[in-house]
């Protein structure tokens, strides 16, 4: 018999903090094999933020620096325009990417930064204890949403991905689910185009994932999932929403 | 702990595996299910229960969050590849 | 090669980091310093260099701390409200022990305040800043040529360190014309940067990172920025000192108001007083030593500052005892430069004839 599933060989063999049930691993082992795929784990340059997302050193064996909370894509930036033969990526979670790093990711996409940006939008701040995130549901209790997020109150949930394609900037962004198998498949594609945008010089490029986390749900992981077919997709509706043609006029590649 | 079926073989890694379940939603099988063992870090982990139905799909590794799961299947059968 | 040019302070700071190196430079405009961004937005694309004008300060630090990690020579600039934003970035640098240099050609706060001279700053470049225990290199400039000359050095010291180096000047210094030589000082011997993020071919992955959470780790690696610090006060500290053998009475002061008291030191020399100066040009790391030997025998000093009091406590803390430090401050905003009379007037009051 020939073993058919197989650890990406730049993820390390570390067991991961994510809580039971958490998508990030999945999500982690998703850029470990678009690395692998390309070839390219000795010229990638990870850059970690803040949140769950933080300890992306222990997992992907490439070189990696932390970013401060909201800041990757300006470090991104910096270590691009250095270093423009390396493949530069990021994983940043909705609290660091949609609330406090909202000025970042925008003018990194809008000066289209040749970089790729996963974007997990898991409803929640994780790494916190479970507060309101700018992608809460409406109507998700959070523990500092306790009465369920309230339009009047705190305003909807903030849609990344439909805010970034508008950019004139942005060369590629989508929306991916990992919740089940046919949406991990599609995941899977999304993260290795993304990364071959940036290869080809294509500019910047953007895969919102929605993450399932059930510690702070206060649901169990099969429950969580069904959460986020039944309540995400609806409001993060997963696609492709801006993908420019390499030669076109508006590409960079 | 490792069991041959027919056409693949799977193994779960008790001690990398965190009991999430992802596993036994999606094997189409159903040969897997939460065990009542626990393992060091005090998760019930996935278990085999049926393996002579095991197709080597892997769709089970692929879903697995954790890497928990090794999946072998006969090099003759087509299934659901990974690529 | 040699050039002297007449240049704004500004020019001088923008034409040093090129001169030593620089090629990547990330700012955000904020008077009185745009001069400095305005002309490596001229000259870094030329040399294969990028300049970016960020959407805010606070990316512009992140940015620089990007190049720094890639292993470039990179350079900031702001001012007072722009350089309060870039402390969080600061905090970070310090922590992950990243060079970089940060020029603060500073204006008045607090708040909006003004755009005249200050050095207000200094408490902030010098005791940290931004959150954590860490310390910024800090070079203080009197004059066109050493806005050349340290920030020169200050690249050289930042890249020593692994720590981030900040020139403290102020919009008098980066906006007054003055001959500058531009004759770049002998480059320090520097350790290799093994350290850089490139992708890890062939060999293991780098990690840079201020996060420690492992038992005692947070600790072991904050007495390791520590004496880092240690060694720059024992390798690099950097001070003038004027006419202090014989002085009574040592006039402490730092940049735009060394440069004016050394009118008054003039003065008050023509008008038979024993006053002499120590101008710290190394505000971190402060030059303790030498005013405590000054101090052994002078026990009157005055410390001038455009502030109501901010160096003054680290000259309190270095002199020895039984020394006198009398303060005169200016807080900074329009019309409040001290002029060298008034300073004059300052000696004359503290100051008594001698017994003998």
């Amino acid at each position: 018999m020939k073993k058919v599933f197989e650890r990406p060989k730049s993820l390390k063999d570390t067991p991961s903090h994510f809580c039971p049930g958490c998508h990030s691993g999945l999500i982690h082992r998703l850029v470990a094999e678009a690395i692998d795929y390309f070839k390219i784990q000795e010229r990638t340059i990870g850059v970690a933020s803040v949140g769950c997302s933080v300890f992306l050193y222990n997992y992907l064996d490439v070189d990696v620096i932390e970013a401060p909370h909201g800041r990757a894509p300006a470090v991104c930036t910096g270590i691009k325009r250095v270093r423009k033969q390396n493949i530069v990526f990021t994983i940043q979670g909705d609290g660091d990417l949609a609330a406090i790093g909202t000025s970042e990711i925008i003018h990194t996409a809008n000066r289209g930064e040749n970089i790729t940006v996963i974007f997990i939008n898991n409803a929640v701040y994780g790494m916190t204890g479970g507060q309101m995130a700018p992608t809460t549901l409406l109507g998700q209790r959070t523990t500092t949403s306790p009465y369920g997020r309230d339009v009047q109150q705190e305003g909807y949930p903030v849609r990344m991905v439909e805010l970034l394609s508008g950019l004139e900037g942005s060369a590629f962004i989508a929306r991916a689910a990992v919740n089940k198998p046919a949406n991990l498949m599609k995941a899977k594609k999304l993260i290795r185009r993304a990364f071959e945008m940036q290869i080809n010089n294509m500019g910047f490029s953007m895969v919102e994932v929605l993450s399932a986390c059930p510690t702070n749900w206060g649901l169990k992981p099969l429950e969580a999932n069904r959460r986020v077919e039944e309540e995400m997709i609806p409001c993060f509706p997963l696609g492709v929403f801006k993908e420019k043609i390499q030669g076109s006029e508006d590409s960079r590649g | 702990m490792t069991k041959v079926a027919k056409k693949g073989k799977i193994a779960i890694l008790k001690e990398i595996c965190k009991g999430c379940g992802l596993c036994v939603d999606v094997c189409s099988q159903g040969i897997l299910g939460l065990g009542d063992e626990m393992n060091s870090k005090g998760y019930y982990f996935s278990r085999i229960n049926s393996e002579k139905n095991c197709t080597g799909c892997a769709v089970c590794a692929e879903m697995c969050p954790d890497l928990a799961i090794e999946v072998w299947r006969k090099s003759n059968i087509s299934g659901n590849s990974r690529k | 090669m040699l050039k002297k040019v007449f240049i704004k302070g500004n020019e001088a700071i923008a034409r040093a980091a090129v001169d030593a190196g620089c090629r990547y430079y990330f700012g955000y405009p904020i008077t009185p310093q745009s001069d400095i961004p305005e002309y490596l937005s001229k000259v870094l694309p030329k040399l294969g260099g990028e300049f970016i004008q960020a959407e805010s300060e606070i990316a512009s630090i992140n940015m620089l701390m990007g190049a720094s990690a890639a292993g470039a020579r990179s350079m900031t600039s702001s001012s007072g409200p722009g350089i309060s934003l870039k402390q969080e970035g600061l905090s970070y640098m310090a922590g992950s022990e990243l060079p970089g240099v940060v020029v603060n050609v500073a204006r008045c706060g607090p708040g909006l305040g003004g755009i005249a001279p200050s050095q207000a700053e200094y408490f902030q470049a010098t005791k940290g800043g931004g959150h954590g225990d860490y310390r910024l290199i800090v070079l203080a400039p009197e004059s066109g040529q050493e806005m050349y000359d340290l920030t020169f050095k200050a690249f050289d010291l930042a890249d020593k360190y692994r720590n981030p180096a900040m020139i403290l000047a102020d919009g008098m210094l980066g906006q007054m014309k003055e001959p500058v030589l531009l004759q770049p000082p002998r480059k320090m011997d520097l350790p290799d940067k093994d350290w850089v993020l490139s992708g890890a071919k062939g060999r293991p992955q780098n990690i840079i990172k201020s996060l420690y959470l492992g038992d005692k780790e947070l600790e072991r690696h904050t007495w390791q920025l520590w004496e880092k610090y240690q060694r720059m006060k024992k390798e690099d500290v950097m001070f003038e000192a004027r006419e202090i053998k014989d002085a009574r009475l040592i006039i402490a002061a730092f940049g735009s108001c060394a440069r004016i008291a050394k009118s008054t030191l003039r003065q008050a020399r023509a008008e038979g007083l024993k006053v002499g100066l120590i101008r710290p040009i190394t505000l971190f790391p402060f030059p303790e030593e030498i005013f405590r030997q000054a101090s052994i025998d002078t026990k009157m000093f005055l410390t001038i500052e455009m502030n109501t009091g901010q160096m003054v406590e680290d000259v309190r803390l270095s002199v020895s005892p039984g020394t006198v430090v009398y303060f005169y401050g200016r807080p900074p905003g329009a019309g409040s430069l001290p002029s060298p009379d008034e300073i004059l007037r300052e000696i004359k009051k503290v100051y008594e004839p001698s017994s003998e």
